[in-house]
């Protein structure tokens, strides 16, 4: 067991190095100088050639990239342009909002998710199959900005259940909830649309094999097939789409943290892009390249958990 | 040539009508697509104003005869808007996913029909690529290159790629193994000719399927980004630009976010919906029966 943890867990390393190499790669593709980009016309050659020293640009592009993933390694993403404070400290400083909202949104998405999937698929081609097809891909096609914006204008502005702004204080955790179920409704609804097709899908794939009707001819309760035979087995798939899907969940995390005004990764992104500090969209990019990274472990490891013909190897 | 085009269509449309139908809510998608994009087509005869044309003494006005769908905070109509935002969407959506399709399949199909060491370095960059989100690799592509349409297609196409270059491999790598590819080897034709004659065909299906079913999320990519201030810049009106203002002006009138809102969600929902009948084509389980 120990070993499969340990070799899932090496096997993850190149894929982060060649993660990391595209996000460098990317970072280097803007044209011109990226130092009078970001100076403006104006500056004076003395300015030019200071900032290019800070961002290591009189480096050849080698030691660049050799800086880059060893300072990755260390923990060390540079310094913002902007506030020259650590990029580092300022991802740690908000990252506990965004984890809120990404695990209340998946949670969301599997406590409602789940059961409708294994309903739609137990009455398929009833008319609540239907009805939650249809609601499952009006889900998929909400842009998560506009539902969040829509959730706001009901239940903040005409309601007033909610505050607009919702960051909260970190430390009273009943506020922190409070300004927390918005923006999770908003991550979780959509989530919801996707874990609902998946489940539905995998169950439909498990319903329809051999043991599941030699279960039933042995007299086996309907309830138990269900739980310890059907799902059991769905399981597995429904796990790997929610690994799949963690790229959408952490698009609509950024435009849910935006819309709410929320501190989370996401709004530190738009403040960077707001004042073309690149080297702190640059350390963004690490850190998400990282979740994803470390997501894609996870979903691989309760793979191998939650089916022990996943060989540990 | 002619011959082999035959007989590839005929199966493949038989298939797609069959599948199609049995879904049949999918044709609320296709009657949904050609209002908007005939929309779209009709901009400037159908648009009662310029979009850009700005009504100072009319700001935040609500729906009326004057203005269909109400004005912004700048006095514009927001039904010209939207109409001619719908160019935009439809046709960075369109035109992304059809790029990325093409530079995909070549690279799917390159890799699989060559197998060996090309074919795992090209996928194993595909699979790299397909591990970051969508979103974060356009946005991040846009703030590099600057915001432009042609910024933006690239970006968005940049996302697709891999997912093409996917679905045309696994099909490749079987069908070089068949006879009649051998036969072609055997009488000298160039890999080139093998791969556009006698492959392509065989994958064009699977596709274009795909391709519908990701013009909608490139669609939502787009007006994500327009959101964010990192689409087409203003003031050509964007549907993604629209709700940001509107929403930054949201207490004056919420109609300015709400309705161009409204578009982006059902272009993205007709394609869905076509998408969603189409699935059940390229699914092998159906396929058999």
């Amino acid at each position: 067991m120990i070993k499969f943890v340990l070799n899932r867990f090496l096997l993850s390393i190149p894929t982060l190095l060649a993660i990391l190499t595209i996000v460098f790669l990317i970072a280097r593709v803007i044209p011109g100088d990226p130092a009078s980009v970001i100076l403006g016309d104006s500056a004076s050659q003395e300015a030019l050639e200071n900032l290019r020293h800070r961002l290591g640009l009189d480096q050849s592009l080698i030691q660049q990239y050799i800086q880059f993933i060893t300072g990755v390694f260390r923990g060390n993403l540079g310094d913002s342009l902007v506030s020259g404070t650590s990029v580092m400290r300022e991802v740690l400083n908000v990252l506990p909002y965004t984890i809120d909202l990404t695990i209340a949104g998946v949670l969301i998405g599997i406590v409602f998710g789940v059961p409708l999937g294994i309903l739609t698929a137990l009455y398929r081609n009833s008319f609540l199959d239907f009805i939650a097809r249809i609601l499952s891909l009006i889900g998929l096609s909400f842009p998560a900005f506009y539902s969040a914006i829509l959730l706001i204008i009901v239940f903040s502005l005409q309601l007033g259940w909610f505050p607009v702004i919702s960051s909260g204080n970190l430390l009273d955790p009943v506020q922190r909830l409070h300004h927390l179920i918005l923006p999770a409704c908003n991550l979780g609804l959509i989530m919801v649309a996707y874990v609902t097709r998946a489940t539905r899908s995998s169950m439909l794939d498990v319903l329809r094999e051999d043991y599941m009707r030699t279960a039933k001819a042995k007299g086996i309760p309907g309830m138990v097939i269900l739980f310890r035979h059907a799902l059991r087995n769905a399981l597995i798939p429904i796990i790997t789409v929610i690994g799949l899907y963690i790229g959408v969940l952490v698009g609509n995390s950024v435009l849910t943290e935006i819309v709410f005004n929320r501190p989370g990764l996401g709004k530190l992104i738009i403040g960077a892009l707001n004042q073309r500090d690149y080297t702190m969209l640059q350390g963004l990019m690490v850190v998400y390249s990282i979740i994803i990274v470390i997501t894609n472990l996870i979903t691989d490891l309760t793979y191998g958990f939650s089916d022990p013909r996943v060989k540990y190897s | 040539m002619s011959n082999v085009s035959t007989r590839f269509w005929n199966p493949l449309f038989a298939r797609l009508w069959f599948v199609f139908n049995r879904n049949r809510i999918s044709w609320i998608g296709v009657v949904l697509l050609l209002i908007l994009v005939s929309l779209a087509v009709l901009a400037p005869v159908i648009s009662p104003y310029n979009p850009v044309e700005q009504h100072v003494m009319d700001q935040f006005r609500g729906p009326s005869a004057k203005y269909w769908l109400g004005t912004d905070e700048y006095g514009r109509d927001l039904f010209t808007r939207i109409v001619w935002g719908a160019r935009i969407s439809l046709t960075v959506g369109t035109v992304s996913v059809i790029l990325g399709m093409i530079i995909g399949s070549i690279l799917g199909m390159y890799a699989g029909y060559k197998g060996g060491v090309r074919d795992e370095f090209i996928m194993r960059v595909m699979d790299v690529f397909m591990s970051i989100p969508t979103l974060l690799m356009g946005l991040f592509v846009v703030a590099v290159l600057g915001p432009s349409t042609m910024n933006l297609i690239i970006a968005i196409a940049l996302t697709v790629v891999p997912r093409f270059a996917r679905i045309a491999r696994a099909p490749t790598v079987s069908i070089k193994e068949r006879d009649y590819i051998e036969a072609c080897r055997a009488m000298g034709f160039s890999d080139l000719r093998i791969m556009l004659v006698h492959v392509l065909p065989n994958i064009l299906g699977d596709i274009m399927v795909m391709g519908s079913l990701w013009v909608a999320t490139a669609v939502r990519i787009e007006a994500s980004l327009s959101f964010i201030g990192l689409g087409v810049p203003p003031p050509t009106p964007t549907w993604g630009g629209m709700v940001r203002e509107g929403f930054e002006k949201m207490l004056d009138s919420p109609g300015a976010s709400i309705y161009p809102g409204i578009f982006i969600l059902l272009t993205v929902f007709a394609f869905n919906l076509i998408g969603d009948g189409l699935r059940d084509v390229i699914d092998p389980r159906l396929r058999e029966s």
